[in-house]
């Protein structure tokens, strides 16, 4: 348990310090803290798959990040907007998290998952039932590709989408067509 | 982008193998241990975004150029539907339904073998593939981008 | 408690979204947002000294219907392990938005980059 609360403020320290710092390098480095972090904090939390994942998805996207910041100067830009606006929405934001406390306080406190509570729900069955109507033992891999394989379908659209638009964005000039007349 | 040094480069030799012999095993193991196509995708990326950093990006692009991995990508998408369209062909009771696993792994001894589960496996696979060939295609990509700077904006290649 | 900071870590996220001038730091908010609503769903999961969603042979002998009430839950682990893949598409689509402004205008401050060039 204090583990949890340990890794959680580490994260937001770091959080803080990537939100707050001028050099932009350092920044990306203190995301780099957060996204190591969450990833020890699903391995305590039980999720294998997901700190798996999470520590190679950090490591590229890391990688990404970087290559977007070195080498660049003029990456030194410091104040902040005009001071209305910026007033106004950390008093939303602070609304927000306000709002946010009073709905936490209707969730199950934390230890006893949501599907435990509700009797008959998808969870249990996909847990007592997943290993003979798929085959495969670990079970969110059967969740993720048997019974919710349209949610891949759909993720698999969305990656393929956002990597058109990644190439499309970057292309050093449009194509022409053969045939287009040239002004 | 030339590469860097010769201990990199001939550390990064070696490693690269394990590397992607890795993202082979988090694959086709991925219904029995934890990982699965996501994480084993990644992990195939990130071999060759180390051989790519490692070596330049011509070495690279050696490799695996741009048409083959976009290639890879498309076959991932397509292998995957094409699972997908096999369980609504072959027993007409749905799409992405596991017909493998119903009709011919049921009543034996499957557990804990590499070959159960059905069309999970082959899933994963086509997931794997799609998943490193995109994000192999998107850093290569940025990188060719940041190659060339026009003379009036402010790059300093000292690398 | 728990759900509560993981929230200010939310909160931090849309500040920084929000009030920042650099685009870079607003890739970053998001990011950090990305991760305070991941680790949220898996905490909706846990169960208290539960065991992984993966079932080994001894669980096997024992009957599944043991294994309902110690493992935590599969499916916010599936429906996070897709968000993780689909974040890190939307991070390259971002940066290289941001990489053609800096090409573009030599700035990544976004309030300069209001005058019509090319």
């Amino acid at each position: 348990m204090a583990v949890f609360y340990i890794l959680l403020l580490f994260m937001i320290i770091a959080a803080i310090i990537a939100v707050e710092t001028d050099n932009l390098l350092s920044s990306v480095i203190c995301v780099g803290a957060i996204g190591f972090g969450g990833s020890l904090i699903f391995l305590f939390l039980r999720a294998p798959d997901i700190a798996i994942t999470q520590i190679v998805v950090e490591v590229l996207g890391l990688i990404i990040l970087i290559r977007a910041t070195i080498s660049r100067d003029r990456t030194f830009i410091t104040g902040d907007r005009e001071f209305f606006g910026m007033v106004v929405s950390i008093v939303i934001i602070f609304v927000i998290f306000l709002a946010g406390m009073k709905v936490f306080e209707t969730l199950p406190t934390f230890g006893t998952p949501i599907f435990a509570t509700v009797g008959d729900s998808a969870s249990q069955a996909y847990i007592s039932e997943g290993m003979q109507k798929t085959g495969a033992t670990n079970l969110v891999t059967s969740v993720i590709l048997d019974f919710r394989a349209y949610d891949t379908l759909g993720e698999a659209t969305v990656l393929f989408t956002s990597i058109i638009g990644a190439t499309v964005i970057l292309r050093r000039k449009a194509k022409k067509l053969p045939e287009e007349p040239d002004q | 982008m030339k590469g860097m040094t010769i201990i990199v480069k001939t550390i990064s030799s070696w490693v690269k193998v394990l590397i992607f012999l890795f993202g082979i095993y988090i694959i086709l193991f991925g219904h029995l241990t934890p990982g699965g196509g996501f994480a084993g995708g990644v992990i195939l990326a990130s071999s060759y975004v180390l051989l790519m950093l490692a070596f330049g990006r011509e070495f690279a692009e050696e490799n695996l150029s741009l048409p083959l991995a976009s290639k890879l990508d498309c076959a991932g998408a397509l292998l995957f539907a094409a699972v997908a369209l096999c369980g609504l062909l072959y027993g007409a009771a749905g799409f992405f339904w596991n017909f493998i696993h119903q009709k011919y792994l049921m009543g034996t001894d499957y557990e804990f073998n590499l070959v159960s589960a059905g069309t999970i496996p082959l899933s994963n696979i086509a997931i794997g593939l799609k998943v490193g060939a995109s994000l192999f295609l998107v850093i290569l990509t940025l990188s060719m981008c940041c190659k060339d700077f026009k003379p009036g904006s402010t790059e300093n290649e000292k690398e | 408690m728990l759900y509560a900071l993981c929230f200010l870590l939310f909160t931090i996220g849309l500040y920084c979204a929000v009030t920042k001038k650099n685009m870079v730091k607003i890739v970053i908010g998001i990011m950090v947002m990305e991760y305070a609503v991941n680790l949220f769903l898996i905490m909706l999961g846990y169960r208290m000294g539960g065991v992984a969603p993966i079932i080994g042979r001894s669980d096997l002998e024992s009957g599944l219907g043991g294994f309902v009430n110690k493992s935590v839950d599969p499916l916010p682990q599936a429906l996070v392990l897709t968000a993780i893949v689909i974040s890190l598409g939307s991070l390259a689509l971002m940066i290289s938005i941001c990489v053609r402004t800096y090409e573009k205008y030599g700035t990544f401050d976004i309030t300069q980059i209001r005058r019509l060039k090319g």
